[in-house]
């Protein structure tokens, strides 16, 4: 099942008094189901916080987020966490270092009462593209890329329809980043994913994504589509200054 | 098929884990000895009746106060007990003080650390404010009070001494707890819909296990020697129970003419407390996260 995500007002601030930030003024888009929606920005323009807004681990947002028209807010726990999963940016931090991999799969499974825990776990294994015997090894005994892998098998053991990732290469080197790319792809063309992926880099999401935002300062500037990369089409003067960077810089390399 | 498989190679792990612990420990002299003396003491404990060559509780009060030698390893006491069969009887004393002390201080220490450290808030500011009472007060005037209240016995003091060496416990657990909190594997735990007590036990919990372990076994030389500090006061462990600082405490009267008196259960407290230290330093390192990837 594909899905939808639509964002209205989304605002969030932090703190309280005369010290509170308002990170988020107020976001609003669409995502299309089976869409990949890229969210571009420099550091601490709110991208990973409207991630976080999504997936309810940050709570205290106004606004309203609606997944297949229905408000995260209101779905219940369970349903939530099988709709929605998210692949964070470090997988050096986002494993448990004293958890084997068996254990890392194998506790949603527990705690969504599902059966036939080996045979999902060897699946999804598989759909990452690592051999079941990775099942009884720990973190400290995989590479950065087989942790990522273990990481999007993590969020995949759930079959969610959504996939909310956080700059999920940008802790990796270049040959595996674009294998984990690859992966990604791969998966949503299986599976019907609906990605939302928060990236600072424009190759990434020119390789990925359908659309993408620029956000800048905790809005949103302008929302274009990928085609709009090449020829620097956007309008709004921070976009094309990013886009411009970005082409520059790829020329050059 | 792979069930069975995995379920073989999984126990190994475990027990893989405790052998190169060992294995680490015994590369340095120092930890070697604690773990040596630990050994000893629970071998002498576990044998107690073979190893003693007398009745601990058997008077003879025609051989009072004999030096070592002439049938008695160590010597007699004031009523002619041997010294050295007390000091081995001793030993299994001391071991349940340190076993209930530590089975009931670490639970403890590591619930409430780990859940206030989590959970933050309220209930943490409640929970440290607890530990802030407990750590105010001196811990063997605190275990003083207690086991006046309560009137002296071994049992007692165990009480005594559990209440006052959890909260230490419990702040070293609750400072771990707080640094991993905001990690990314807690997120995404989560994210996956595990409860806060799921996320405590199964997250939480693991990670604040090794310094408290480390901090247990330090305890124990703290709690040996409370133990026989209580014992020397009277409050402890009463006669005719042969237990090490209420030997010490009777041995002080005749300490001027009969040294063997108070050293040899003098010695014994000295090298189990020592052992206890040297170990907990040894598994300072041998737990060290940073070493995991040389395992």
């Amino acid at each position: 099942m594909t899905v939808s995500v639509e964002t209205r007002n989304l605002s969030i601030t932090f703190g309280h008094g005369p010290t509170a930030l308002k990170v988020l003024p107020d976001i609003s888009f669409l995502v299309e189901p089976g869409e990949c929606f890229g969210l571009v920005g420099e550091s601490g323009s709110g991208k990973s916080t409207v991630l976080r807004c999504i997936s309810m681990l940050t709570d205290f947002w106004k606004g309203e987020i609606l997944i297949n028209g229905k408000s995260v807010r209101d779905m219940p726990l369970i349903e939530r966490c099988r709709t929605l999963q998210m692949v964070f940016q470090d997988p050096y931090g986002s494993l448990h270092p004293r958890q084997s991999v068996r254990t890392v799969l194998s506790e949603p499974l527990r705690i969504h009462k599902l059966t036939n825990h080996e045979e999902r776990m060897q699946k999804v294994l598989s759909d990452v593209g690592l051999p079941g015997s990775f099942l009884d090894r720990f973190p400290h005994q995989l590479s950065g890329g087989q942790r990522q892998r273990v990481a999007i098998a993590r969020a995949l053991i759930l079959e969610p329809s959504l996939l909310l990732l956080d700059e999920p290469t940008s802790a990796l080197d270049v040959s595996v980043q674009a294998e984990i790319l690859n992966l990604l792809q791969r998966l949503r063309e299986e599976h019907g994913f609906t990605y939302i992926m928060v990236t600072h880099d424009l190759a990434v999401v020119d390789h990925m994504c359908d659309r993408f935002a620029v956000m800048l300062r905790g809005e949103i500037t302008e929302i274009l589509p990928r085609e709009a990369i090449p020829g620097c089409e956007a309008v709004h003067p921070y976009s094309r200054e990013l886009i411009g960077a970005s082409l520059e810089y790829e020329g050059h390399v | 098929m792979s069930v069975t498989t995995a379920s073989k190679l999984r126990v190994p792990a475990s027990v893989n884990a405790l052998r190169n612990i060992v294995l680490f420990l015994m590369k340095s002299p120092t930890s070697l000895f604690g773990l040596a003396v630990l050994a000893l003491l629970i071998l002498v404990a576990i044998f107690a009746p073979l190893i003693a060559t007398h009745d601990p509780y058997a008077q003879d009060l025609a051989n009072t106060l004999q030096a070592p030698g002439n049938g008695h390893l160590f010597g007699t006491d004031e009523l002619g007990r041997d010294i050295f069969s007390r000091l081995v009887w001793g030993s299994r004393i001391t071991l349940t003080i340190i076993f209930l002390v530590s089975i009931v201080v670490g639970p403890i220490g590591l619930a409430v650390g780990a859940a206030s450290g989590y959970l933050g808030g309220r209930f943490d500011t409640v929970m440290m404010r607890i530990t802030d009472i407990f750590l105010s007060f001196p811990s063997l005037i605190l275990s003083l009070a207690f086991v006046a209240a309560l009137g002296p016995s071994l049992n007692n003091a165990i009480i005594a001494i559990a209440l006052t060496s959890w909260p230490p416990i419990a702040r070293l657990a609750r400072a771990e707890a707080m640094t991993f909190r905001n990690a990314d594997y807690i997120a995404a735990a989560r994210l996956q819909g595990a409860s806060p007590t799921r996320i405590i036990v199964k997250s939480i919990v693991p990670m604040c296990l090794p310094s408290v372990l480390i901090r247990l076994t330090l305890n124990m030389a703290t709690v040996i020697l409370t133990a026989a500090g209580l014992g020397f006061l009277g409050l402890g462990a009463q006669p005719p129970l042969p237990e090490w600082g209420a030997m010490i405490a009777t041995g002080r009267r005749y300490m001027l003419d009969s040294w063997w008196l108070v050293t040899f259960p003098g010695v014994a407290i000295l090298c189990v407390s020592l052992a206890f230290n040297l170990l907990g330093d040894g598994l300072r390192d041998a737990l060290d996260p940073k070493q995991m990837n040389r395992r």
